[in-house]
């Protein structure tokens, strides 16, 4: 029943916020969502401690002429999945607080579009029924095409539209892909052990072309180069609390159904692509990073440099190493945490000065002390910077990333690596541009950070500071794990 | 004491987070709170210093003379484990001294040269962050905790240089600094990656005993060797990435001391000492420091002659000099590059709170052209300096003669090349005597050349930034006792202190040639010729100085950094950007963007076609559902 909250909350919540006179909205939102986060962390409890009497499943007939069951649950070796949830139940209180002092308009709308987009998320981290995650993965999308297409900049249709082509191709191929493993299960199930034991047993050839309809899937999700191009433009033109949820923790959808649901029920093929994924990859790292360094619009700085993060996270994955893949998980958490921080400043920045280039900005340090300690720390973490908690993650991807089996594991690494300095140079002159040099006459009057955004910076500071010098309370997790799929 | 070093780094930690936090609140007292929590670290690394004597020779192979302390687990995820520990021994210990002792001198002298500023507070904690980075760095017991004070400098480096950031240029050479550290932290990580991946432990102590025993190809340690070696060229300024360097001149001048002389820049060297187990292994690895060393030192003393700014001097000698503790490095000497650490740590902070002493009294101008005559005015600033460049130069019994004598000697007797490096580095120390004594005469002997207004100002500096120069002058002086050479008799008790920790590697080289104490002794003379030589030059060309004419040819070249700025910025700086602009352009927009846009379109209009029989989204929606399964109905026909 416990888990079943995930859900239910967010979506009832979702429902009522909806139906709520505007006035009420964002405190309602607040409650929803802080009420979500108390249940994450007592599973958080229950799944480490292994505490006994609590089911962490619900599983019901849902349509039993197909074989979809409603199946949820988190089982040993679904520790990214928790992960994911913590990350989907602290990411929206952090939002909604920061939110408080620029409202948007029609605010039940919002709120409750919010609300119904984490009820989707919730729904893919817990899936164990195909059918079931796939309406969950489109569930949670849904939403998130009306918020960006009703809030943000003024190319906001075209743009959201190009990301509907994208997402809206990738989720077919999906589903291509699960009918497809559907059509060999002996009892026609969606559920997701038949899938892996009927994808084990599909000889090697069928793998390698099921595999692409998947991946790509996941990729465009993700975004890994070539299929990323929705991203840059999404971000900038999304309203930011949009933005976050798309970077924080929509993309990680795709990361996680990789996990989830390749490379358990297609290995052959995973290890067939293994060394093309990986290519992609660590392309997709360099022709970011080199693509951040020449914008001048702060979102697409951060835009792109999230692609050569998720670059890195994609390639650590398929080194098919159990340290990269743990490393991953926990930069996927992380990561989430630091660019919602990322992009809360943006957000301070936006509301304050009216624009997204850098070269209007400057001088904000004298101005705004509080701003200026966050970006650099949310900018520090953000290219893994030792003592924060962008550090670990990576460390153990890269010695994932090394230590796999494939001929060019280091022309990878080295490649992937040059990610660190690039990033730091794009980084680095971000700050300068934003917060450095002299005050001009468009930054003349930033006031500092209200109390509201004072309590959310304020929390994004102290996870990237205590998860930075204390990772354990993360490692805890993977550990009791020790693999990610039995 | 040892049990509790992780003292040690928490004073200047929570003297961060004090001064941090109250920096608006604390006003002139946050300095002396800074200040207090790298004594009572300097006070705890004495103890230790001082039990570690007892640790000689318990244990085998060296690894014993080491005690861990344990703090807690830092990662723990069943494929690797990293725990947040301390190592404690001879060599960590040394290091901890220098470090909290100078690291203190530093923040006394701060109080009153930063008195006047409006970040005041800030950089204090700044101060005291990278002293809190660099404990890290030299007390970690793996190499994870090493990287995470290793890059910890790095950033402390960033904040204190661009500490002024409305001017953009000291923000500009800030990011340079930065990033030019990371080109060689990439190198360090891919060193530590190697050895994980081979060892699967990342601990100093057992990586020693696993390499020790012999399971790994030479050809693999050279490369982590050599991996290793990139990271400290990075952190240790040497080609070819020593340019930050002299571009971190721009923060205020206690952060030069700081990083040149107490934290930073000797973090290169002391990972490779640390790491002697590796390098002891690899003689190519050793051979291409050697090489680098020797023309770092070479190039960077061409270049410190020919600059004007007083600061620019020293920032330039310290990169020569670290070329010659690199030397020391490649020729196997470990104990002298320690030891000329030390001895650089003591001269070279000495000279730049002298530095920093000139430029409070002419108001902020670095520039010795318009300088000189000061000695009359500013007493005590003059003779540490003096006493300071007479270390440096390398006339003994002042400090930095023995410890440079000891490198130049053990790159002698390397092998057939040894003497013709001996030679060269010879060259460079003419070269440091002589741009030493080119600054003195320039900036204190002749005639003023500033402004009456300056000349009236002109003053020698308060206690509290005299009495550091005085201490460190006395340590300039006398800190050559630590190592003097054999044939005084005397012991070497940096040499018999150090022994525990690097008795596998201080076994006699294959290649190094015996030498008699006579050799020895004619050696040592020419040093001292060749140091007198290079101090009457300057005094020659530099004792009335006036306004130099522009300088030609060789001169030039050196006098522009012989261009690697430039360089740098023309093959890889600009190719990066345009390369970036033309994917962007090319790759981004017209190439992928365009092909989706089409296909978008494509849809779109045939949407538009379909609009009678579905309407809106939804049916858009449910119309490529049902394209989905026809399609997949297709597929399986031409699958079965």
């Amino acid at each position: 029943m416990l888990i079943l909250l995930f859900i239910l909350i967010p979506l009832v919540g979702g429902l009522i916020t909806l139906l709520l006179p505007a006035s009420k909205a964002s405190y309602t939102a607040i409650g929803i969502s802080l009420l979500q986060f108390v249940v994450s962390l007592l599973t958080y409890t229950v799944y480490v401690k292994q505490l006994p009497g609590f089911d962490l499943h619900w599983n019901v007939n849902w349509i039993p002429s197909l074989g979809a069951r409603f199946s949820l649950g988190l089982d040993k070796g679904d520790s990214l999945a928790l992960m994911m949830l913590m990350l989907n139940a602290l990411v929206f209180p952090i939002i909604f607080v920061s939110l408080l002092n620029k409202q948007p308009e029609r605010k039940n709308v919002f709120y409750g579009l919010m609300l119904l987009a984490q009820a989707g998320l919730s729904g893919v981290f817990l899936a164990k029924d195909a059918l079931l995650f796939y309406v969950c993965w489109e569930a949670a999308l849904i939403p998130v095409y009306f918020l960006s297409s009703l809030y943000g900049g003024p190319r906001r249709i075209p743009v959201t539209f190009k990301f509907f082509v994208y997402t809206f191709a990738g989720s077919l191929l999906m589903l291509v892909a699960i009918l497809l493993i559907y059509q060999q299960t002996p009892i026609h199930s969606f559920d997701w052990d038949s899938f892996v034991s009927v994808g084990r047993s599909m000889p090697a050839s069928s793998q390698n072309w099921i595999f692409w309809l998947m991946f790509v899937a996941f990729a465009i999700k993700m975004p890994i180069f070539p299929f990323h191009t929705w991203q840059p433009d999404a971000y900038e033109e999304s309203a930011t609390p949009v933005t976050i949820v798309l970077s924080a923790i929509m993309v990680k959808m795709g990361l996680f159904a990789v996990v989830r649901w390749l490379m358990p029920v297609l290995p052959l093929g995973c290890e067939r692509w293994m060394d093309w994924v990986t290519l992609l990859s660590v392309i997709s790292i360099v022709y970011a990073s080199c693509l951040a360094l020449v914008q001048t619009n702060i979102k697409r700085i951060i835009a792109y440099s999230s692609i050569a993060h998720i670059g890195l996270m994609c390639a650590s994955i398929f080194s098919h190493q159990l340290i990269g893949m743990q490393g991953s998980a926990i930069q996927m958490f992380n990561h989430g945490i630091i660019i919602t921080g990322m992009w809360l400043l943006v957000a301070i920045v936006e509301n304050r000065l009216h624009t997204q280039d850098i070269r209007e900005m400057g001088g904000i340090a004298k101005l705004s002390p509080w701003f200026t300690v966050s970006l650099v720390v949310a900018s520090l973490a953000n290219i893994g910077f030792q003592m924060t908690n962008g550090f670990v993650g990576e460390f153990m991807m890269f010695n994932g990333l090394f230590k796999s089996t494939s001929p060019y594991h280091i022309v990878f690494t080295v490649f992937a690596g040059t990610g660190i300095i690039v990033g730091a140079a794009y980084t680095l002159n971000m700050i300068q541009k934003v917060a450095y040099g002299d005050v001009n006459a468009n930054t003349s009057n930033f006031t500092e950070l209200s109390i509201n955004e004072k309590i959310g910076m304020g929390m994004i500071l102290l996870l990237i500071v205590v998860l930075g010098f204390y990772p354990k309370l993360l490692m805890d997790l993977i550990y009791v794990d020790q693999v990610f799929q039995p | 004491m040892i049990q509790v070093a992780w003292l040690v780094p928490l004073f200047p930690l929570l003297g961060f987070l004090i001064t941090g936090l109250g920096r608006n609140k604390l006003g002139a007292l946050s300095g002396w709170i800074a200040s207090f929590a790298v004594l009572a670290s300097f006070l705890v690394s004495l103890g230790i210093f001082l039990e570690v004597q007892h640790l000689h020779g318990e244990g085998e192979e060296g690894t014993g003379a080491s005690i861990i302390v344990p703090v807690y687990e830092y990662i723990n995820s069943g494929t690797m484990t990293a725990q947040i520990s301390f190592q404690i021994d001879a060599l960590s210990s040394l290091f901890l001294l220098v470090i909290t002792g100078i690291g203190f001198l530093i923040h006394i002298y701060s109080i009153s040269y930063m008195s006047h500023d409006d970040g005041y507070g800030k950089f204090f904690a700044y101060l005291n962050l990278f002293i809190f980075s660099m404990l890290l760095l030299v007390m970690g017991a793996n190499y994870v905790l090493m990287f995470v004070g290793w890059e910890g400098v790095g950033l402390c480096s960033y904040l204190l240089i661009g500490f002024w950031y409305k001017n953009t240029e000291y923000t500009n050479a800030a990011k340079k600094a930065f990033v030019m550290n990371r080109i060689g932290d990439l190198g360090f990580l891919i060193g530590i990656l190697m050895l994980f991946s081979k060892f699967n432990t990342l601990n100093f102590t057992d990586l020693q005993a696993a390499i020790s025993s012999g399971q790994i190809s030479v050809g693999y340690l050279t490369a982590i060797a050599l991996c290793f070696f990139i990271g400290a060229t990075g952190k240790s300024a040497q080609i070819p990435l020593f340019t930050w360097l002299p571009d971190a001149m721009a923060g205020p001048t206690p952060v030069s001391a700081l990083i040149h002389a107490a934290t930073m820049v000797t973090a290169g060297i002391y990972m490779v000492t640390r790491s002697h187990f590796i390098y002891t292994l690899a003689p190519v690895a050793q051979q291409v420091i050697l090489i680098i060393g020797l023309a770092t030192a070479l190039i960077a003393a061409t270049i410190a002659t020919m600059q004007n700014d007083i600061k620019k001097v020293l920032a330039y000698s310290t990169v020569s000099q670290l070329g010659f503790m690199f030397m020391a490095l490649g020729a196997g000497a470990y104990v002298a590059a320690v030891f000329h650490v030390v001895t650089h740590a003591f001269f070279k902070a000495l000279l730049f709170l002298g530095s920093g002493s000139v430029i409070h009294a002419m108001g902020g101008e670095q520039d010795i052209r318009k300088m000189g005559g000061l000695k009359s005015s500013m007493k005590i600033t003059y003779l540490t300096f003096l006493i300071g460049c007479v270390a440096i130069a390398g006339i003994p019994p002042l400090s930095g003669f023995f410890s440079k004598d000891e490198i130049l000697m053990s790159v002698f007797k390397l092998g057939q090349y040894g003497k013709i490096f001996w030679v060269l580095g010879m060259l460079a120390a003419l070269m440091t005597a002589y741009y030493m004594f080119r600054l003195l005469f320039v900036t204190f002997h002749g005639e003023f050349r500033g402004t009456a207004d300056q000349k009236h100002h002109l003053h020698e500096s308060p206690a509290l930034m005299t009495i550091p120069l005085v201490i460190l002058a006395l340590l300039s002086a006398f800190g050559g006792m630590l190592g003097l050479p054999a044939i005084t008799g005397a012991p070497h008790l940096l040499e018999e202190f150090l022994e525990p920790v690097l008795k596998t590697s201080l076994v006699a080289h294959p290649m190094v040639n015996a030498l008699s104490h006579n050799a020895e002794i004619v050696l040592m003379g020419l040093a001292v010729m060749i140091a007198i030589m290079g101090i009457s030059m300057g005094w020659f060309y530099y004792k009335k100085y006036n306004a130099d004419s522009e300088p030609k040819g060789l001169a030039k070249m050196a006098q522009g950094k012989w261009y690697f700025d430039e360089i740098y910025h023309a093959i890889i700086v600009k190719p990066l950007l345009v390369l970036s602009k033309f994917m962007e352009r090319w790759i981004e927009k017209s190439g992928i963007d365009a092909l989706v846009n089409g296909v978008g379109k494509l849809i779109q209009a045939s949407g538009d076609r379909l609009r009678y029989l579905q309407s809106g989204l939804v049916g858009f929606y449910l119309f490529m559902m049902v394209l989905g399964i026809i399609l997949l109905f297709a597929l399986q026909i031409w699958i079965l």
